[in-house]
């Protein structure tokens, strides 16, 4: 165990002296129906009054064997499966798939394409950060800014569903490029939309960035080093608000991220205040990133040459991208037949669960909530 | 008949208060008087912060029973009392039963002492305060009862923050209210009172509220009293012990329908009843604004004129939103609705006009405005602050806020030596 990769700095925490006949010692069962566990997340927390001593995650409650389903159908049956793993960025979902079947198939999809990929996929990104933010806040007591962020995060939804009729789990992306041409006067209405949502962002701050309460709920709570982030596997924003400046859409630009100029915030104390700063950047840049891509949509076709009925050469491909909860990766693994013979997935969210045990120790009650909070998980793909 | 008129009338114009005149019939109308007030202003309190809030949050709060939700409230109500009574297989029965009592008793009692009005008051007695304090806190015995019978995890948690919270915040409102009380003994003969009607009468007689006497450590008092009676009645940024998000109802989890509403009705009246201390302490309890600076008659009249203003402009925003109503026909029961309410208000804003009636209720008005400005309060903080934290709200308690009010009780008995001493010998 000398490799620092493996090796965690907390988990080896000494446990306090056992109290007599443990009469201090609590265990509670958070969930699976509870209001802050962001949906079937069941904790068993092992408590000495308020404080955490340790704790346990059970999932499973909304296990769906989407990657089994999978095995049953054809690449395109299984399309429209993956929205409803992260419901809440259906459309990132869609485009790692999708991405993965075209290396398969060695197809790449056209510029244009490409291009309103990256805008929905980045509208996608401020409306999942905007969810997360409105029920973090409400998790920690404020109650206010989830109200603010789904008012604007409809409009993001408006234009889903003018693009392709559905607002949560859209199906927006086919493999080989879009089915959908762009509706008439989607660019103006996506400025529309930043111009209209960059001053909601300095509104949300506003509630929150400063706020005495916030800043003491949330600076040095849930804190977890680089290091045990990598060892961890931790990916997005909570990776980045440690310090490890780790973007996939820089690390191994896909779609057509390098053509686009934009920063990767970082934060240093890898805390819940950090991950919140982290993200509420991460929002800016998203709209940088859409700004850029809006003016500059290619014309040509949408769609590559893929086959009505897809057999991709038998072998197998790991492709991931930067979801907006981490990386979300897709091994896919082909027989040579019209199905695949083993799709397996990397959720971001499932991966970063498992650092909850070591982000809340020693923390109190109220921290563990703020810390699911902050992970941003969606059961839907942690269960899958 | 003419002796019951003669013998109303001379209790109308009595001045004294009816537990102080002794008269138990008499006490019995104002008790029976104080309670439905307090449970209209419940029901009204949660109509409005539901609909306060909305609009905060940019929502529209109720709109479906009744005219822009206002039947919403009855509807709960009566969706609470037809519910059914749950009491957990594992529940300490007796205790469970008697808690929701136990937290109701205290949070009412406390209304005997309120003084609404130089007579308005249940009756008042020479330690009013000290017996609003000590009943109030006797909520905290109903909570831990709740949270121990429940015999489950969430609520005994819940229990066990609130009344640590509950009992800390005291010690600071104590130092607070002992600072304002010494400001009552600043008089000719020396000598306090704890009488609430003797406070707001020192006020009076002093020529200022106690929130302004001593700038600015009046203001400092009554700062750490607003702060800590919101921690004292469990409300947001401090309403840790039902934490939705945490412990999802806290010391209440296990009570359903009528219980539970007992609960929510003590809570409301717990926080009418500490804000009516911190208006009696520091805000002039019935006094109009600026009772000595605009003195004289016309002054009077023009005072006594806001309260059926108030009611007029009340009624008024009925009527325009009656205009504003869709003018569809499944609108129209809603729109007489309203209609109706205006007109309701309107004719109580004309009856406050009658100067008979206007003399009376006068002092009431006065008083309930000011609560209701801290209930407006209440509900901004609600929609404002995120949620303190257990250690950080203890913090709060003993670091900070009991220093102050250390601080505050030692300079204003300074000031008010050198007041006596020095300025005026």
């Amino acid at each position: 165990m000398t490799d620092p990769h493996t090796s965690l700095s907390h988990l080896d925490l000494e446990t306090p002296e056992k109290p007599f006949l443990d009469a201090n010692e609590l265990v509670i069962n958070m969930g699976p129906q509870h209001p802050a566990t962001h949906g079937v997340l069941r904790v068993i927390l092992r408590l000495d009054g308020e404080k955490v001593l340790g704790l346990e995650c059970v999932i499973g409650y909304l296990h769906r064997g989407v990657e089994k389903i999978g095995e049953h159908r054809t690449y395109t049956m299984f399309n429209p499966y993956v929205d409803r793993m992260d419901y809440v960025a259906a459309v990132s979902n869609g485009l790692g798939y999708c991405e993965t079947v075209e290396r398969l198939l060695t197809v790449e999809a056209p510029p244009r394409a490409q291009y309103v990929r990256v805008i929905l996929t980045e509208l996608n990104r401020i409306a999942s950060h905007q969810l997360w933010l409105g029920t973090h806040a409400l998790d920690i007591g404020a109650i206010t800014p989830l109200f603010y962020t789904f008012r604007d995060r409809e409009e993001i939804l408006k234009i889903y569903e003018k693009y392709c009729g559905a607002r949560l789990t859209t199906h927006a992306f086919r493999i080989g490029g879009l089915q959908y041409e762009t509706y008439t006067g989607f660019e103006k209405e996506v400025k529309n939309f930043l111009d209209f949502f960059r001053p909601k962002i300095d509104e949300y701050e506003e509630l929150l960035t400063t706020n005495r309460i916030w800043v003491e709920r949330t600076r040095n709570v849930g804190t977890i080093s680089a290091q045990d982030c990598i060892a961890l596997g931790v990916t997005g924003p909570v990776l980045r608000a440690s310090g490890v400046k780790w973007d996939l859409r820089k690390a191994q630009p896909y779609a057509t991220y390098k053509n686009f100029d934009f920063d990767i915030p970082t934060g240093q104390n890898g805390d819940t205040y950090d991950r919140y700063l982290v993200r509420m950047a991460e929002m800016r840049q998203s709209v940088r990133i859409i700004e850029q891509a809006v003016g500059a949509i290619p014309e040509g076709p949408i769609m590559a040459k893929v086959p009505k009925v897809m057999k991709p050469p038998a072998g197998e491909v790991y492709h991931s991208i930067e979801a907006p909860k981490g990386e979300l990766g897709y091994f896919i693994v082909s027989d040579g037949s019209t199905q695949p013979y083993r799709v397996r997935v990397r959720p971001p969210s499932f991966v970063n669960l498992q650092a909850l045990d070591v982000m809340c120790r020693g923390q109190l009650v109220a921290d563990v909530i703020a810390v699911i909070g902050t992970l941003d998980i969606v059961l839907g793909e942690v269960d899958r | 008949m003419g002796q019951i008129i003669q013998y109303i009338e001379s209790y109308l114009s009595s001045d004294k208060t009816p537990g102080a005149a002794g008269n138990m019939f008499w006490v019995l109308v104002y008790i029976m008087l104080v309670f439905t007030g307090l449970s209209v202003a419940v029901i009204a309190m949660n109509w409005l912060e539901r609909k306060i809030l909305a609009h905060m949050q940019v929502r529209l709060g109720p709109m479906r029973v009744g005219p822009h939700g206002l039947l919403q409230p009855i509807a709960d109500a009566i969706k609470l009392l037809l519910k059914e009574d749950i009491m957990p297989a594992e529940a300490d029965g007796l205790i469970f039963w008697v808690a929701p009592f136990v937290v109701v008793l205290a949070a009412f009692t406390v209304f005997v002492v309120v003084p609404f009005g130089p007579t308005h008051a249940i009756t008042d007695m020479n330690i009013g305060i000290l017996f609003m304090l000590g009943v109030s806190s006797l909520s905290v015995l109903g909570i831990v009862m709740a949270g121990w019978a429940s015999n489950s995890h969430y609520p005994l948690i819940g229990a066990l923050r609130s009344s640590a919270q509950m009992v800390s915040y005291e010690v600071a409102m104590g130092l607070a209210v002992v600072s304002a009380i010494l400001m009552t003994s600043l008089n000719a003969t020396g000598t306090g009172t704890l009488s609430m009607i003797g406070i707001v009468q020192a006020q009076q007689a002093q020529g200022e509220w106690f929130i302004f006497k001593f700038f600015p450590l009046g203001l400092i008092a009554f700062f750490i009293f607003a702060v800590a009676m919101v921690a004292e009645t469990n409300r947001a940024p401090f309403d840790l012990a039902e934490a939705e998000s945490e412990l999802t109802a806290g010391f209440h989890t296990e009570y359903s329908g009528f219980r539970w509403s007992l609960f929510f009705l003590a809570e409301y009246s717990a926080m009418i009843a500490v804000s009516s201390i911190a208006v009696t302490l520091w805000l002039g309890g019935w006094l109009r604004p600026f009772p000595n600076l605009l003195s004289g008659s016309t002054w009077d009249l023009t005072f006594s004129l806001i309260p059926g203003v108030t009611f007029l402009f009340f009624a008024a925003m009925c009527f325009y939103n009656t205009v504003r109503m869709p003018k569809h026909p499944l609108f129209r029961i809603q729109t007489i609705g309203l209609a109706g309410f205006g007109v309701v208000l309107g004719l109580i804003g004309l009856l406050l006009f009658v100067p008979a009636v206007s003399v009376r209720v006068q002092d009431i008005f006065w008083f309930a405005s000011k609560v209701a400005g801290f209930m407006y309060l209440y509900i901004w903080y609600r929609g404002t602050f995120p949620r303190y934290r257990f250690d950080q709200l203890m913090q709060m308690g003993w670091k900070v806020l009991l220093p102050m009010g250390l601080g505050v009780l030692i300079l204003t008995a300074g000031v008010a030596l050198l007041q006596e001493k020095i300025w005026h010998p």
